[in-house]
């Protein structure tokens, strides 16, 4: 054995794209990619999307996704170049050697099997252990991984077990045949915050005690910096910095991991509230059409004009039902809503033009909330056309002004959305609710999907708007970095309850009650050791568990 | 319209080669449709190229008019269906409820009873005329649009973008039109292709029985019905408009799957 596990030289990886209207052409996603990787020792391969650090993670399994081809270059593994092995080599590797979790074990896991089944399959196949003998490792595994009843787990289908169990699951599959490599694609970014920590937390345990090697690949730098010994920043393809955890963290060299590192530097001055709300939530108590459950419980908050208040709280705590009730999608059991000095109607029809002008949305996922079909123009346009009557030239002179806004300018108005990048689709949405000059705009997970430094564009963007529009913001997330870049006040919710409500500075200085300081220690810092700490600390179960 | 693939082109041709048929039908034809101009069932010749039918009508001709015909009631029964079925249920699907329920059981009840023996029923009782025939075949034929529509439509309408529209207060016309329609256009377009063929074969089909185009105007069914006495005496004239039939619902199928094709490898892009 060498003291090399896996040896990547010059890694070269190339794409076929279909630009419509012409013909097909090969580009290359990643240019000459090479790293080391020790036995039992940790890479994290960070990047925003596109930097092509999945197709990395996939390339040292010799595979590519979809019509990805590994063009050139070397990947060794245990010192076999394994580009240049057979099919059936090929085969031994995958599942045997080297493993891989992916970002959603919710859709990797075959719903119609159950969970045991599918954990030891890759050992059972590869020959490396008798079913017996993988059933029992796997039970050792779950154990390890802190999953309740680890010896009867296994015997539960896929959708009987959380998000964040499954997340498990799927890492005790991957270690189940004892590779010398995992692979672990974005494990947690599909998990709430406080999940993720113990995900984290097992993964790492797991990877100590076994003394496996891992490339963790992520968007998120305060998240690597948690579980890596050596980390690379990936960007368009390229290395751009590579190092120990620890250079990377506190001693950047270069613009861009500096740019990663301090993103979040946002500041922004608490407002105080001013005397009449824009919004006043009253007492609300909701629950969707043929449940007998309500998601939620006697709500009351107050938005004040040209302010942002932020309502924070992990999955299910009815953060995206309260947008939906404001909104009259879904019209409360009890309780009332009162905009701009009137009630609102609770259900959309009985809401006059007015109401609704005033009062818009922007959604999480920019793609699905633009007509495909459609031009910017026209999806810009259609508010001003449909409230102000705009038309023509008028109305083209004020898509123009609000594209200038939004820092697109005018070359956008004839393109479609699919021609846009993530960001500067958001931007348009963002023109979209502005076109029909609201007292108050609804952002639900504005930045969610969004990489972090064009998140950050977006927040700043929202915020020079507020200045110059006087639009008040109702904020749903449950990033709190992005609260507190943002916000004047602050609702958490848990359960469909308030559980902690008031000014930005109010909220978030002690004394807390147990679940706003638990989701407040669960944002990944960016320092190391972080991740000892917080667990250490816990006072609260979180609720994956 | 650049990288056509070749099964597309040989589709295209054909399908052009039948319509343009269609259309300049009395410029082509040498003679007229009921003409009586030679023996019965001759052979083909110079005169008459595909030889004469059971009571001597030059063949060509008949093929000629009687393609015009098939055509046109084919073109306009989906026509009719795709307008009445993806209207209606594009409505089913952004109205929902009890709207959608009614419209839903009501297209069940009537799919439940099998086309053509409701088709006969109908016509044994109402004029057999054209408009009559292509009203009937659209109605029935909408039944099966209106189903596909509606399930394209209900997932398009749980999308953010149409959630927008409702927010901004549009009104379900726009919803229908602006919103659903562009973005349900292409799997729309490759069923209309097959159910283009589906009618063709439906009024040849009823022609055969006799319950179609009645003589002597001619149309492909029709024909094979007039000739198939012929084929005990190898006379092929009864299998020339089947080769017909067949041709057209080939090259039709051609160009629909590359219509298919080329808007979903689009990928929600331009139309």
């Amino acid at each position: 054995m060498s003291d090399t596990l896996l040896k990547v030289r010059d890694l070269k990886i190339g794409a076929t794209v279909y630009p419509p209207g012409e013909k097909p052409r090969d580009i290359e996603i990643v240019h000459g990619v090479s790293f080391d990787l020790a036995p039992g020792k940790v890479l994290g391969l960070i990047g925003e999307s596109g930097a092509g650090k999945s197709t990395i993670g996939l390339a040292s399994m010799a595979y590519g996704r979809g019509g990805v081809k590994i063009t050139g270059g070397e990947v060794w593994v245990n010192g076999r170049d394994i580009l240049k092995s057979k099919l059936g080599d090929i085969r031994r590797l995958r599942g045997g050697e080297v493993t891989y979790v992916s970002q959603s074990a919710a859709a990797s896991f075959n719903p119609a099997k159950k969970i045991m089944d599918q954990v030891v399959e890759a050992a059972v196949e590869q020959k490396k252990f008798s079913r017996k003998e993988a059933e029992a490792r796997a039970r050792a595994l779950f154990a390890k991984l802190g999953l309740p009843d680890p010896d009867n787990i296994g015997d539960r289908y896929p959708h009987q077990v959380s998000g964040g169990q499954l997340q498990r699951c799927m890492t005790a599959l991957a270690l189940c045949p004892e590779p010398d490599l995992v692979v672990f694609d974005e494990p947690t970014t599909a998990l709430d915050v406080t999940t993720q920590i113990d995900v984290l937390m097992a993964i790492k345990e797991a990877i100590r005690d076994t003394g496996v090697a891992a490339l963790y690949i992520t968007h998120d730098l305060a998240v690597v910096a948690q579980v890596s010994d050596d980390i690379m920043v990936l960007k368009m393809g390229n290395t751009v910095e590579y190092g120990p955890v620890d250079q990377i963290i506190n001693n950047p060299q270069e613009e861009y991991t500096q740019a990663l590192v301090s993103v979040r530097s946002i500041e922004h001055e608490e407002k105080s509230p001013t005397e009449e709300p824009v919004l006043s939530v009253r007492n609300i108590t909701a629950r969707y059409k043929g449940t007998q459950f309500d998601v939620l419980h006697n709500v009351n908050v107050d938005l004040y004009p040209g302010q942002t208040l932020a309502v924070v709280g992990e999955s299910g705590s009815g953060k995206s039902t309260l947008a939906r009730v404001i909104t009259g999608l879904l019209p409360p059991r009890e309780g009332e809503i009162e905009f701009a000095g009137r009630v609102l109607s609770p259900d959309l029809k009985g809401r006059t033009r007015e109401d609704l002008r005033e009062l818009q949305m922007i959604y999480q996922m920019a793609d699905v909330a633009m007509n495909p079909r459609q031009t910017v123009g026209t999806i810009i346009g259609r508010p001003l056309e449909f409230y102000f009557g705009l038309r023509g030239a008028e109305k083209r002179k004020r898509i123009i002004e609000l594209l200038d806004e939004i820092e697109l300018g005018e070359k956008f108005i004839d393109r479609y959305p699919a021609e846009l990048s993530g960001g500067q689709k958001q931007r348009v949405c963002i023109a979209r609710a502005l076109a029909a000059k609201p007292k108050m705009i609804i952002c639900d997970e504005v930045t969610s999907a969004l990489d972090p430094l064009v998140a950050d564009g977006i927040l700043q963007l929202l915020l020079e708007l507020q200045k110059i529009e006087d639009v008040a913001y109702l904020f749903i997330t449950h990033d709190l970095a992005t609260v507190r870049a943002i916000s004047d006040n602050i609702a958490v919710m848990y359960q469909g309850k308030v559980q902690r409500y008031g000014g930005k500075s109010q909220v978030l200085s002690p004394p807390f009650d147990d679940y706003t300081d638990l989701l407040l220690n669960s944002v990944p810092e960016m320092r190391l050791g972080w991740l000892e700490e917080v667990i250490a600390n816990r006072k609260m179960e979180s609720a994956g568990n | 319209m650049k990288n056509i693939p070749i099964s597309a082109l040989v589709g295209l041709f054909f399908t052009a080669l039948y319509f343009l048929g269609a259309i300049f039908a009395p410029l082509l034809a040498p003679y007229g449709v009921g003409e009586i101009v030679g023996d019965v069932w001759e052979p083909s010749s110079a005169d008459y190229l595909l030889g004469t039918d059971n009571i001597g009508r030059d063949l060509l001709s008949r093929m000629i008019y009687g393609g015009r015909t098939t055509i046109f009631i084919a073109s306009a029964a989906t026509v009719l269906s795709f307008t009445l079925g993806s209207v209606l249920g594009f409505f089913a699907a952004v109205m929902g409820g009890w709207v959608d329920q009614m419209l839903s059981r009501f297209v069940d009840l009537a799919m439940s009873i099998p086309t053509l023996i409701f088709a006969l029923v109908v016509l044994s009782v109402a004029p057999v005329t054209i408009p009559m025939l292509i009203i009937v075949m659209g109605l029935l034929d909408s039944t099966r649009v209106y189903r596909l529509a509606r399930a394209v439509a209900v997932d398009i309408e749980v999308m953010d973008f149409v959630e927008a529209a409702r927010l901004r207060g549009e009104k379900t016309a726009w919803i229908i039109f602006r919103e659903i329609l562009p973005n349900a256009l292409s799997p729309l377009i490759a069923e209309m292709g097959l159910r283009f063929i589906f009618a063709v074969l439906f009024v040849s089909t009823l022609s055969f029985l006799g319950l179609g185009v009645q003589p002597p105007e001619a149309d492909w069914g029709g024909i094979v019905k007039e000739n198939k006495e012929g084929i005990v005496y190898g006379i092929p004239a009864a299998l020339i408009p089947a080769f017909a039939i067949a041709t057209l619902a080939i090259s039709v199928n051609l160009v629909a799957d590359w219509v298919l094709n080329r808007t979903t490898s689009l990928k929600g892009g331009r139309g």
